[in-house]
């Protein structure tokens, strides 16, 4: 036990060498929201006064809201209350029980890993086995960050960027998805306590895909995480969020924010593969994501793609959006959500043209089987002043069996008439004829159902890096198990 | 050798009883043809023999290559050599027909303890098939059937069964909805994959499409059983007197009762 305790500790030591962790060990603060925590979370994390005015402000917005019963009601989802008084709002990184090896392992879990190819030491890794083996990314992650320094590209932990660039982090912070924009976002400002920045300096493309290397650390984020991601002008940032393994996170509710700013010319893709733990097949457990995500187009000719394929959590509420304020700005929003056994999804996209010749592109795909509920939910606005701004939206909805749901919710206010929008939609189903086609080929069952749901998602794939396209094809396959016969 | 056996089958759909007894023995090196009116249940006895789970045998037993077929799953048979031509394939969206018919094939050579065929030695042996049944290999960056007209659909069933060469291959209804071109290269198609270690049967309403391909044996198959077996010249009898000729014997043979 005593070697465990050593390798954990020099395992959370090399972490701290990364840079990406905090470096305060195994302390908590006390359960519990009050503007006492806040100060406390702002001091242990030794910030500049404008973010503890920042998080203050966001706190007594929150509490107003608390007040007034104000989480977001309109979304199709069902979850009993949750006792923001019994969260704790900051931890230091979790010490996670080590296991001896992988044999100690939920075998189903271990079965999973297998499924999706994971590499052993990432295996164990995410399993909290103790890692005896020298941990190759740590030199894969020096190399990488010399690279970027070289570049001018800013790559770091949230925390370190307050410290190192606070006049980026106070320009930008807040600037996209304010503290007051929703109940959940409000909670984030206040008491997040770490996450991701990345500044791409004028006319740099940034050479690799970011945090693909950091996938295991990724895995170890917060609660309340916090991004920010600035493309400066004619610069090109691709960002990968999350990890195809199963995770099985301690805290129920998970509401992240994530803010990306493009300047002229400057262009972000941001992909994520979303995995958290989904409950069991009864429902019991499983994370709560209310997470937003909204991404500006401030400067002319910018774009941000979002793609995302969800297919953890109990429930997702998650609207990653677009405001399309310089002039020929793009827009797009690529999306798999699914859900199976008692999962609920409700997600989707706004896309909001304030500039002229703007244009957005909507391309969702939704999978419902088991009892799972699977909404979509987009907005597209078309304010005054955006001449020739156009949408395309295709929305398509795959049932699985008779007992799930597929709910479709598109809004569109257009107030140009110069506007062009489209707007397709279907809902099928997989039928006995596809599958038995399948089978007669050779194919299982299972095999049969995830090729079809994967021709089905194909568009979105495309979208994806190669690397976690294929991952991501892997993901359908284990979340699809046990949905037929 | 024998390679199917169907002894006594009954089968039903939703109570009713489609299939009233087949007796029907299949060689390896043999093309037999199941012909017949509609709704005698030739379609019923391919899909069964295909194991659609839709159908419920009542009586009797089928033994392929020594085992059970009976007890088979679909994809079991698809693993051991029974391959089903569609009358109706179907569309799967997405899926490009090279990585649908790799998969296939691989999911075949797993069962039989083989290893996975990779894309390099795929190609070239699926392009060879394309040629077979004079298709364009742009067709094939399409998604399985997707935006296909009734003839490349036909076509396609025969390329998968060129690539996946089952020890059985059953084709329903192949002809029908192929206009004389398409027909010719189907059938070209199905004669290149006749073998002494292969069964063919040819489940069809008309006679033309044996005149492409010549069976060995004829069934007429009326009303669920089999009343008249013969050579590829009572085909020719059939297509000159008609199904209603046959179906007077066969009212004569088996009282009503039956």
């Amino acid at each position: 036990m005593r070697t465990n305790i050593n390798t954990i500790r020099d395992l959370a030591e090399r972490d701290y060498k990364w840079g990406f962790v905090t470096d305060i060990e195994d302390e908590r603060v006390p359960k519990g929201l009050n503007e006492g925590i806040i100060r406390l979370i702002s001091a242990k994390k030794r910030e500049p006064e404008f973010m503890l005015d920042w998080r203050l402000k966001a706190y007594r917005h929150w509490a107003s809201l608390e007040k007034s019963q104000a989480e977001p009601k309109w979304a199709n989802i069902k979850y009993g209350p949750i006792d923001y008084q019994k969260i704790v709002y900051y931890s230091a990184p979790k010490l996670k029980p080590a296991l001896k090896t992988l044999d100690e392992l939920d075998p189903e879990i271990l079965r999973t890993y297998e499924k999706l190819g994971i590499p052993l030491a990432e295996q164990k890794m995410l399993a909290g086995v103790a890692v005896d083996a020298v941990f190759d990314s740590v030199s894969v992650a020096t190399t990488f960050k010399e690279k970027l320094a070289e570049l001018g590209v800013i790559f770091c932990s949230f925390s370190e960027a307050v410290q190192e660039h606070p006049e980026l982090v106070r320009k930008y912070l807040g600037s996209v998805v304010p503290h007051t924009d929703n109940f959940f976002a409000a909670l984030n400002a206040a008491v997040f306590t770490d996450g991701s920045f990345v500044y791409v300096p004028k006319g740099v493309r940034c050479p690799m895909e970011l945090s693909t290397y950091f996938r295991i650390n990724a895995a170890e984020t917060g609660q309340f995480e916090r991004t920010l991601i600035i493309a400066d002008e004619g610069a090109y940032v691709s960002y990968l969020e999350g990890c195809t393994a199963p995770i099985r996170a301690e805290n129920q509710l998970h509401a992240a924010v994530v803010e990306l700013v493009g300047l002229d010319n400057a262009q972000i893709k941001y992909s994520t593969v979303q995995n958290w733990y989904p409950g069991d097949k009864e429902g019991l457990g499983g994370i709560y994501n209310f997470v937003t995500k909204r991404g500006k187009c401030l400067g002319v000719n910018s774009k941000i793609s979002w793609t995302q394929v969800e297919t953890g959590s109990a429930i997702t509420w998650k609207y990653p959006s677009c405001i399309l304020q310089g002039d020929n700005s793009v827009g797009e929003f690529y999306s798999v959500a699914l859900t199976n056994n008692c999962q609920q999804a409700d997600t989707g996209t706004k896309m909001i043209h304030l500039g002229k010749n703007t244009s957005s592109t909507i391309v969702s795909k939704g999978i419902s089987a088991g009892h799972g509920q699977n909404t979509y939910r987009g907005m597209v606005k078309i304010l005054k002043g955006a001449t020739g701004a156009r949408n395309y939206t295709q929305c398509d909805s795959l049932l699985i069996g008779d007992k799930c749901g597929a709910h479709t919710f598109p809004y569109i206010e257009v107030k140009n008439s110069t506007a062009r929008m489209e707007h397709e939609a279907s809902t099928s189903k997989i039928g006995e004829d596809q599958l038995f086609y399948l089978q007669q080929r050779g194919l299982k069952t299972e095999d049969a159902v995830s090729m079809i749901v994967n021709g089905f998602c194909k568009q979105v794939f495309r979208e994806l890096p190669m690397e976690f396209a294929v991952e991501a094809q892997k993901l359908l396959g284990v979340s699809l198990e046990g949905s037929v016969g | 050798m024998s390679l199917l056996e169907v002894r006594n089958l009954h089968v039903a759909v939703g109570g009713d009883e489609i299939l009233k007894g087949i007796d029907l023995q299949v060689n390896v090196g043999e093309v037999h043809s199941i012909m017949g009116p509609n709704g005698s249940g030739k379609s019923t006895l391919a899909q069964v023999l295909s194991r659609r789970e839709t159908y419920q045998v009542t009586n009797g037993e089928v033994v392929f290559d020594g085992k059970d077929l009976l007890a088979m799953k679909p994809e079991e048979a698809a693993c051991e050599g029974v391959f089903m031509a569609f009358q109706y394939p179907v569309e799967i969206p997405g899926i490009s027909n090279p990585y649908f018919l790799r998969s296939a094939l691989n999911a075949i050579r797993k069962h039989r303890g083989e290893d996975d065929m990779d894309a390099m030695d795929f190609l070239p042996m699926f392009r060879e098939k394309l040629k077979l049944l004079e298709m364009d290999e742009k067709l094939m960056n399409r998604s399985v059937n997707e935006g296909f007209s009734g003839g490349e659909k036909k076509r396609n069933e025969i390329l998968q069964m060129a690539v996946l060469e089952p020890k059985l291959a059953i084709l329903d209804e192949t002809d029908s909805g192929l206009d004389i071109d398409a027909l010719r290269i189907v059938a070209k198609g199905v004669n290149t994959m006749r073998s002494p270690s292969r069964a063919m049967l040819v489940v069809t309403h008309y006679q033309r499409l044996l005149n492409h391909i010549v069976p060995d044996f004829v069934h007429v198959l009326v009303d669920g059983r089999i009343v008249r077996s013969g050579g590829p010249e009572l085909a020719l009898e059939l297509e000159a007197k008609g199904y209603g000729w046959i179906e007077g014997q066969a009212r004569r043979i088996m009282p009503a009762s039956a």
